[in-house]
């Protein structure tokens, strides 16, 4: 590909692609394009086919029918992420593809073969660290670490500054897929500024969120899908959020106002907590308890700590929103995925009862409208929402008076939500605890109570009418403390 | 994308290669000994079951996991198993017993050492079969001791054309194909194997579930120790020596996935017929060892190849 073709604008164009994953059709023909310097948002359910397509502009998937052209030139079907490499496409996917036993420079010369012979270890150094500085200033992030012992949002701003670095091979299409979901308030600012500030110098960006304001804040064009297929294309100035919960196909459902408070029952959960410092921490039967804070700040950790405590058989369940690492077995169906946390109960004598535990999956997939032709496929083979459904049944399923949620809405689109926060509603209604852990604030509107950490500790509490985003925001930053 | 089926078919590999090689003897010799060779193949399976077993419920329980103690852990048992006995019927059931309990303390050690030593598995497990060997060396009793004539005569029985022994060890892996399927600690094992992390946030005890696969390992070792003894007439040092890589190929042709949650019972059965055939048959054609030892391992290659095809995941 010369580069002159490329100075003239060039365009990422495919034409009709479809894709079927067995009987599972992901793509029915779709047209995108994008040309450099534009700036793409790309919305739609989970399993609305968004993830596939940018599979297939990045070559991780091969497509089983339709034209492909970048710059002008026609795409074969010999295509493979080392050509999307040369031809400008870098990715930033949900599930990271750094090397966790690998440092900044060498995983940011896994993209760049140039970086070769005498000192590439201090340029490829100064390409991350001037590009992560560029996007966020002040990350703090040490730059002779390793990436297992950066934060999952660490990870996520060293993946994205590397998908923009230059060598002799340039960022022109860059597609990320959720870049946002583990970033905290600051840093996802920065990044929607940078994205700007790429496309001024002619880098286009394709932009995966189900964080609609995001998308409407940074995009000039917006891409909608559903089912498969491209359902609205707009220009993103004058698009409201409704707007695009309307093409998605969904009416967006105003948070819970419960003004009244259910009256609240057994304690569950009660950390004496330490005068002064922390609070205790309480959460009851049929109580929805949030914990929120900032990145880092330790809620996660109590969370699992609090698991772990609680631990006991029957006692506690976990919803992982590390799915990959922590929530799937990748060998199992959805069925034995779904049932593993209630095999206990499933018992006919000695043995799982393969009707009973059929049952259970059949009636689960049907609450939470998982999306799939039958219970015995591999979960792996389900869109990310999907799995996540499955993973919220697991729980759900079991008999545990105690839930525990570790950021499960990561990446899950916004009509999953919706049901999904109804059917927390409903089981908390039902006598069930739930303790949850969420990286978005506005989650915490479906919380009674909800406990912010600052500084690996929880600081604040608010209750009732006091859950506000206004609110929490302040106390993250530790300015309302032991409330 | 994979079906299921597909998935996990390789496990009939083995099956496939112990028919081939069973009609291959026939006709070379020529339809004589072709009942010979089945009943010494079915026989010394016993033996490579019982340890492919051992292999595959480590294996099984995660990714590192390997018991390379499994051959000591066979020698010391039948040492301790005819010590006990000294000969006489009626002690049988107390050898099977501090059999059993030998067994399984071995493989418990071993797990212990893992866990509280952080050792890696290959490592424990390769230090702990020292340990076990000289332990049969010193303590284990006299190698010249006879094992009590019921137990031999157990070990060959046949009613008819079927062998005793050859029906139970049948039933006992159809019973874990069962149990690993169905049973509450057959998926906990296999969630574990899958993964860790996954497993303990859907509340299994991994740790409880590593240590019952180690000891149930060294429980079908020393099993297959106490019967090899009786089906060859007393202990020896050297006994076990076969059994390391016989029990890891067994297994892995036999299905299971040597990355852990993923196991097959029953493959086992048809690769260890397979291996043993194998033997019999380069055997019965003079093959010199080295040449033997060399075409063993050019076959497993070419069949672990051929049956595994790689998993294409979307």
């Amino acid at each position: 590909m010369a580069l002159s073709t490329l100075r003239e604008r060039p365009t990422l164009e495919l034409r009709a692609a479809a894709k079927s994953f067995g009987p599972v059709r992901a793509l029915r023909g779709t047209d995108f394009s994008i040309v450099a310097g534009d700036v793409v948002g790309l919305v739609g359910h989970n399993g609305a086919g968004k993830s596939t397509l940018m599979n297939i502009i990045a070559g991780v998937v091969g497509r089983d029918a339709g034209d492909f052209l970048i710059g002008g030139t026609a795409i074969g079907a010999d295509y493979s992420p080392a050509k999307a490499l040369r031809h400008g496409v870098r990715c930033v996917f949900q599930e990271l593809s750094l090397c966790r036993n690998l440092d900044l420079a060498e995983n940011t010369r896994m993209l760049h073969a140039s970086l070769r012979g005498f000192g590439w270890r201090g340029r490829a150094g100064r390409l991350i660290h001037g590009m992560l500085e560029d996007i966020f200033p002040e990350h703090g992030i040490p730059l002779r670490a390793k990436v297992e012992d950066l934060s999952l949002a660490e990870r996520q701003m060293v993946e994205i500054a590397r998908a923009y670095t230059d060598t002799d091979l340039p960022a022109r299409f860059v597609i990320l897929d959720e870049p946002t979901s583990s970033l905290g308030h600051e840093a996802t600012a920065q990044l929607l500024r940078f994205i700007r500030r790429a496309a001024d110098r002619g880098v286009a960006s394709i932009l995966i969120s189900h964080r609609l304001d995001e998308i409407l804040e940074v995009c000039d064009r917006v891409v909608v899908m559903v089912d498969g297929e491209v359902v609205g294309r707009r220009e993103a100035a004058g698009l409201r959020r409704r707007d695009l919960v309307g093409m998605m196909g969904h009416i967006e459902t105003p948070l819970a106002e419960e003004a009244t408070r259910r009256s609240l029952g057994i304690k569950r959960i009660a950390t004496p907590g330490t005068p002064g410092q922390e609070l205790p921490i309480e959460a009851s039967a049929g109580e929805v308890v949030g914990f929120a804070g900032l990145d880092g700040h330790g809620q996660r950790e109590r969370l699992r700590m609090l698991f772990f405590a609680a631990g006991g058989e029957g006692e506690a369940a976990y919803v992982a929103g590390d799915r990959g690492a922590e929530g799937v077995f990748p060998l199992w169906s959805i069925c034995e995925n779904m049932t593993i946390r209630s095999i206990a109960a499933l018992r006919d004598g000695l043995l799982i009862s393969r009707v009973r535990e059929r049952v259970m999956a059949r009636d689960w997939v049907d609450r939470m409208k998982v999306k799939t032709d039958g219970i015995d496929r591999l979960l792996t083979t389900l869109s990310g929402g999907n799995q996540q459904k499955v993973l919220f049944a697991r729980a759900l399923a079991t008999d545990a008076p105690i839930i525990f949620l570790d950021d499960p809405m990561r990446g899950v689109d916004v009509g999953t939500k919706q049901e999904v926060y109804r059917m927390i509603r409903e089981e908390a209604a039902a006598g069930r605890c739930f303790v949850w852990f969420a990286s978005e604030i506005e989650e915490m509107a479906n919380c009674d109570t909800v406990y912010i950490f600052h500084q690996q500790r929880a600081t604040t509490r608010l209750q009732g009418t006091e859950v506000t985003s206004a609110r929490i925001v302040q106390a993250s930053f530790g300015e309302d403390a032991l409330v | 994308m994979q079906s299921h089926s597909i998935r996990q078919s390789p496990w009939l590999f083995g099956f496939i290669g112990a028919a081939v090689l069973f009609v291959a003897t026939i006709i070379v010799s020529r339809g004589g000994g072709a009942s010979a060779t089945f009943h010494a193949a079915m026989a010394f399976s016993i033996f490579s079951v019982l340890v492919a077993i051992s292999q595959m419920l480590v294996i099984t329980s995660g990714p590192g996991n390997i018991d390379l103690s499994v051959p000591a852990v066979l020698t010391l048992c039948a040492y301790i198993g005819m010590g006990v006995m000294h000969g006489s019927n009626a002690w049988i059931p107390v050898g099977l017993l501090v059999v059993a309990a030998v067994g399984l303390l071995a493989g418990a050690f071993n797990y212990a050492a893992i866990l509280l030593l952080r050792l890696p598995p290959i490592i424990a497990t390769l230090a702990s079969s020292f340990v076990f060997q000289s332990l049969a060396m010193n303590a284990g009793g006299d190698a010249t001791i006879k094992p009590p004539s019921l137990l031999s005569a157990f070990t060959s029985l046949s009613v008819g054309p079927v062998s005793v022994l050859a029906v139970l060890v049948v039933l006992l892996t159809i019973g874990l194909a069962i149990g690993l399927k169905r049973s509450l600690f057959g998926r906990r094992l296999l969630a574990t194997g899958q993964s860790e992390a996954a497993a303990r946030f859907a509340g299994i005890r991994t740790r409880q579930v590593r240590l019952i696969s180690y000891a149930g390992a060294g429980l079908f070792s020393g099993l297959a120790g106490f019967l090899l003894a009786g089906f060859t007439g007393g202990a020896a040092l050297n006994m076990g020596d076969t059994y390391l890589m016989e029990s890891i190929a067994v297994v892995v042709l036999g299905g299971t996935s040597v990355a852990g949650g993923q196991a097959n019972a029953i493959g086992i059965w048809g690769s260890a017929l397979f291996f043993n055939l194998l033997t019999i048959m380069l055997n019965s054609f003079r093959t010199p060892v080295g040449l033997r030892y060399l075409l063993t391992g050019a076959i497993i290659i070419l069949i672990v190849t051929a049956a595994t095809r790689p998993l294409t995941r979307t």
